[in-house]
């Protein structure tokens, strides 16, 4: 049943959903084609309305896709019966932005719904929930009922529920959407943890880049229910082609900065391999004896790596300029000349 | 003052309420869940047969219960034998408050979190599952406030059941108490003081037991 290993997990084909609405219709999504590779994370991004929720729910069928396919597997979902339908959806498990708990059942219980409707006997259910609860560190709150958790402490009960049917893709739909900062980060890295030790492949989607940044290893940006672009984190960040990345990633150049750089000549200092930080001023003002001025600068770091662009005044002596270029181009960066308009 | 009379209808509404009460949520629950189940949005929509259900539903709701007890006669003596007296009196009362108690179950169901359905149908559950392990169990505290509702209405009809010769105490508190003249007026207000108790007591159970059943409450 299974194709070869390495056969992409899923696979999207001209994915198309269009609503209809009084009065004519809405296209959510234009044409989908993406490939999502065994073991990876894999972001989804993009404003709100872009689209990205009726992609993800469209891999389980949540909502059911107008035309095009989706492989799971090799195995198209869509033309699927109800029954392989729910099969396949214990392969593919999904969190959501609000939890989705059942209110009124302990944790233990929440985590153990999966397993009831598998038909797992009681015993080995019971021993399966405290393992899930030990993933992800709730074990003291196992009949704790979900009002009294925080909102950090439900999603991980949704990621233990979703991780007992031993799934081999993890969606999340907009799942660190309501929580804040500190919690994202304790969530994120736990999806990232899951995705080493348990080697599930996660698709995710989201609007906030640092989510993206932090755990992604491939991404696609989705604007207007079409991909504007799809790659390598690292990649689509530094070479951001399309005008919906740019915005995304608030890299597309303001009005000041414009002004900025005509006032005076400069240098354009570009951090494109992701290289490790270094001071790079530090060791201009140390080797070649210049004090730098910097006009504007937009360093951003993906895994640890600077990535960006930054700006310095023109040194005037020409001698000290060539030397500038010079070091600069041995630490391996880009640099360009900008002459001022 | 006739005690006796008074302990005998307290007997007999109570009883007439219990059975008209189980039998009622019997047929209407299962009704209350096809509404819900069928609905354009709901986990197995089929909006025609949703559509029909619902008009007839409406079309009971709408008759006045003094009305539905003549009309119901020859059915009633059909199906209970008989068409008068208490045990018979029942079987109007299912008839007018099993509609009644589809449409407050179908309430209840309805303020369970669509989302949460939805984690249930994405973690591969079948409509049974999602019905039984989901929507009921989500919905107890509701369903508790719903049936203190409708027991309640189910009790105060019982005392309309008077009309086609049903005891209970509503019954007594009209037939040998208003109807007797000024004299008897005594025992009426005895009588509807008893009613108002069963009221109250029912009432209070059902906020109590919602609230200790109710796992959102911290």
């Amino acid at each position: 049943m299974h194709l070869s290993e390495s056969s992409p997990l899923i696979e999207v084909k001209n994915l198309r959903k269009v609503y209809q609405v009084p009065g004519g219709e809405v296209v959510a999504l234009d044409g989908i084609n993406l490939s999502i590779e065994r073991g990876q994370i894999y972001g989804i991004i993009g404003m709100s309305g872009a689209g990205k929720s009726t992609l993800i729910r469209c891999m389980n069928r949540l909502d059911t896709p107008t035309d095009g396919q989706i492989l799971i597997d090799g195995q198209n979902i869509l033309a699927m019966n109800e029954k392989q339908l729910m099969a396949t959806r214990r392969k593919v498990s999904m969190i959501f932005q609000q939890f989705n708990l059942l209110m009124q059942k302990t944790v233990a219980r929440n985590v153990r719904y999966p397993l009831e409707i598998a038909g797992v006997p009681k015993a080995k259910a019971n021993a399966r929930v405290k393992e899930l609860l030990q993933i992800v560190q709730l074990e003291d709150k196992a009949d704790a009922y979900p009002i009294m958790l925080s909102g950090g402490q439900r999603q991980r009960v949704a990621i233990a529920r979703a991780l007992a049917s031993d799934p081999e893709v993890l969606l999340c739909d907009e799942a660190t959407s309501a929580l804040d900062p500190m919690t994202t980060q304790s969530i994120l890295a736990l999806l990232q943890d899951i995705n080493q030790k348990l080697g599930i492949t996660v698709v995710l989607i989201t609007h906030e880049m640092a989510v993206i940044r932090q755990i992604c290893s491939r991404v696609a940006i989705l604007d207007g229910g079409k991909i504007a672009e799809e790659g390598t984190v690292d990649d689509v960040f530094v070479h951001t082609r399309s005008a919906a990345g740019k915005r995304l990633f608030g890299i597309v150049p303001t009005k000041q900065d414009e002004t900025e750089m005509a006032e005076v000549p400069a240098l354009r200092i570009v951090f494109d391999e992701g290289r490790e930080s270094q001071p790079i001023i530090a060791g201009l003002v140390k080797e070649c004896g210049v004090a730098v001025n910097i006009l504007s600068a937009d360093i951003k770091r993906i895994n640890g790596k600077s990535y960006g662009q930054m700006l310095i005044e023109m040194p005037q002596d020409d001698a000290v300029k060539k030397q500038v270029i010079q070091y600069l181009t041995g630490q391996g960066l880009t640099v360009k000349e900008v002459d001022p308009v | 003052m006739n005690w006796a009379l008074i302990w005998q209808g307290f007997l007999e509404t109570c009883m007439m309420t219990v059975i008209s009460s189980v039998v009622s949520y019997l047929l209407g629950m299962p009704l209350g869940v096809l509404l819900v189940v069928t609905r354009k949005d709901g986990i197995k929509p089929a909006p025609t047969f949703n559509a029909v259900l619902g008009a007839v539903i409406n079309f009971l709701r709408s008759i006045p219960f003094i009305l539905l007890i003549a009309m119901l006669i020859p059915v009633t003596r059909l199906v209970m034998g008989t068409a008068i007296g208490t045990s018979a009196s029942v079987f109007p009362l299912v008839i007018s408050a099993t509609p009644y108690i589809a449409r407050v179950v179908e309430q209840s169901f309805l303020e369970v979190d669509g989302g949460v359905i939805e984690a249930a149908k994405a973690m591969g559950s079948s409509t049974w599952q999602i019905i039984w392990k989901v929507l009921i169990p989500e919905s107890v505290p509701s369903l508790v406030t719903g049936a203190a509702m409708a027991v309640t209405t189910i009790l105060a009809y019982t005392a309309m059941v008077s009309a086609v010769g049903g005891g209970g105490i509503g019954a007594y508190a009209i037939t040998k108490g208003y109807q007797r003249g000024k004299k008897y007026y005594d025992f009426m207000y005895a009588a509807s003081a008893v009613l108002v108790l069963m009221v109250q007591a029912i009432a209070i159970t059902g906020t109590r037991l919602t609230r200790r059943l109710d796992h959102r409450i911290r």
